[in-house]
């Protein structure tokens, strides 16, 4: 089983050089940690940043310079800044390759819900639904199953959607699924993770083909 | 040849930059999360004691700083937001009917401002489709994908919160202060740029300027500003 780094780490393989990569709150701010070293790569913050850098240096942080999560961060040589509007032409126009973000849901048919809980106080939705709508490229990173040992990988999604039929890849602590046909079709596993327990903490559809490989974190 | 000059918007302070904000109306305020808001107007909108106000800005500050402050007055009656999380006061409001929330999201959020200011009543955008943000809207598909049509934006006020600004209401804003500033400043009927340093008329490089003056129309510079950080993150010298 992945801890949350795990995740990052796999996720962090996916990255290709040249790319231009939106991390959302959460493990997916992780990913930026695994880049290899010398990668072209530049990190789209959407409140009005590419070319994001790691935290600052105590006592260097600047109020003025935020990332979406809110923290205080730095910028690359080569960063720019840009207005709301400019920062979501990038996300819409398709101009940003990959998106990586959180999900409390994923559905068979690639629906994702991480925004909304009923009865419960709703802190809205950010950037999640312009990036769902528009990214061509969108991983989810988070845990197969909540904190009840549900599982998060479901048939339908039961919370308000974020957007629909737009995830193509889930990373779990468990296993890398894609979405595809209407169904989770399992691609690798998690270290030390069986087959049969990634079927039992799998409520949506899932194909399983006849070698599942182990994920190669090291 | 006739003798032109650039027109002058400077004005005094904000009691002056306020000055007309009437109980009711519908303001823009620039910023995310605490960056790049227009602290010097909050705390003069909190001082008049407007009230039954829409306000139409990405968050809606925390408990004890930005827009906080006036929903802790109850001078607010409407948010128009995409993201209103860290504020107890804001959900307690919220969850008791006091207060009406308007969650979209944040793509849509500024490009409904951007078309207010440019003339733009409508747009389609994939954004939202098939969840509850569609609901009541017209949707259309372009190339095989569904798109829902979203309104633009305008407000009787926009406050922004620029770096430096000239007398003509030029703005140059810093780093991602910048957000939501220059598509609210668009979109206001009567924008107020309050900024750190308001510089002599021709000092700013005109290549280098963020926001035309002709959206502003009112600007003074700010006396003070907190500027609070709300995730201080850092990293040790050490570990860089």
């Amino acid at each position: 089983m992945l801890d949350k780094n795990g995740i990052a780490k796999r996720i962090a393989q996916e990255v290709r050089n040249g790319w231009y990569v939106n991390l959302g709150i959460g493990i997916p701010t992780l990913v930026a940690n695994f880049i290899p070293e010398g990668m072209e790569v530049e990190f789209q913050s959407e409140n009005g940043i590419l070319g994001m850098g790691p935290f600052p240096i105590e006592g260097d942080e600047d109020a003025d310079l935020i990332n979406a999560g809110k923290q205080t961060i730095t910028a690359m040589p080569g960063a720019v800044y840009f207005d709301s509007a400019t920062s979501f032409a990038m996300i819409r126009g398709r101009h940003v390759q990959l998106t990586v973000l959180g999900a409390m849901e994923v559905a068979q048919n690639g629906d994702i819900a991480n925004w909304k809980i009923p009865g419960k106080m709703v802190k809205g939705m950010g950037g999640a639904m312009d990036l769902v709508a528009s990214a061509e490229n969108i991983i989810v990173a988070m845990m197969h199953t909540n904190r009840a040992g549900a599982s998060k990988l479901l048939s339908n999604c039961s919370l308000p959607l974020t957007g629909v039929g737009c995830v193509k890849r889930v990373v779990t602590n468990m296993a890398v699924l894609d979405i595809k046909d209407g169904a989770f079709h399992l691609v690798e596993r998690a270290p030390g993770v069986t087959v049969e327990a990634i079927k039992e903490a799998t409520a949506g559809e899932l194909v399983i083909p006849d070698h599942v490989p182990e994920m190669d974190i090291s | 040849m006739i003798k032109i000059m650039a027109i002058a918007k400077t004005i005094e302070g904000p009691e002056a930059a306020c000055s007309g904000v009437k109980n009711g109306m519908t303001l823009m305020l620039g910023g995310f999360g605490l960056c790049g808001i227009p602290e010097c107007s909050i705390a003069e909108l909190v001082r008049l004691g407007v009230t039954d106000l829409t306000c139409i800005s990405n968050n809606a500050g925390v408990d004890d700083f930005g827009l906080g402050l006036l929903l802790q007055k109850r001078q607010i009656r409407k948010m128009i937001s995409s993201y209103v999380g860290e504020n107890d006061e804001f959900e307690r409001q919220m969850l008791s009917g006091e207060l009406e929330v308007d969650l979209i999201p944040q793509g849509s959020l500024a490009e409904r401002c951007r078309a207010g200011g440019a003339g733009i009543p409508a747009f389609y955008t994939p954004a939202g489709f098939g969840t509850e943000v569609a609901e009541g809207k017209e949707v259309r598909d372009f190339g095989g994908k569904p798109h829902i049509l979203e309104s633009a934006l305008t407000a009787d006020f926009a406050f922004v919160k620029a770096w430096k600004g000239d007398s003509a209401g030029n703005l140059v804003f810093k780093a991602t202060a910048r957000n939501f500033n220059p598509m609210m400043a668009m979109a206001g009927t009567i924008t107020v740029a309050e900024v750190e340093e308001l510089v002599p008329l021709g000092t700013l490089d005109p290549n280098e300027i963020h926001t035309p003056g002709i959206f502003v129309q009112r600007i003074f510079q700010g006396d003070h500003y907190d500027k609070r950080i709300e995730q201080r993150t850092v990293q040790t010298r050490e570990s860089a």
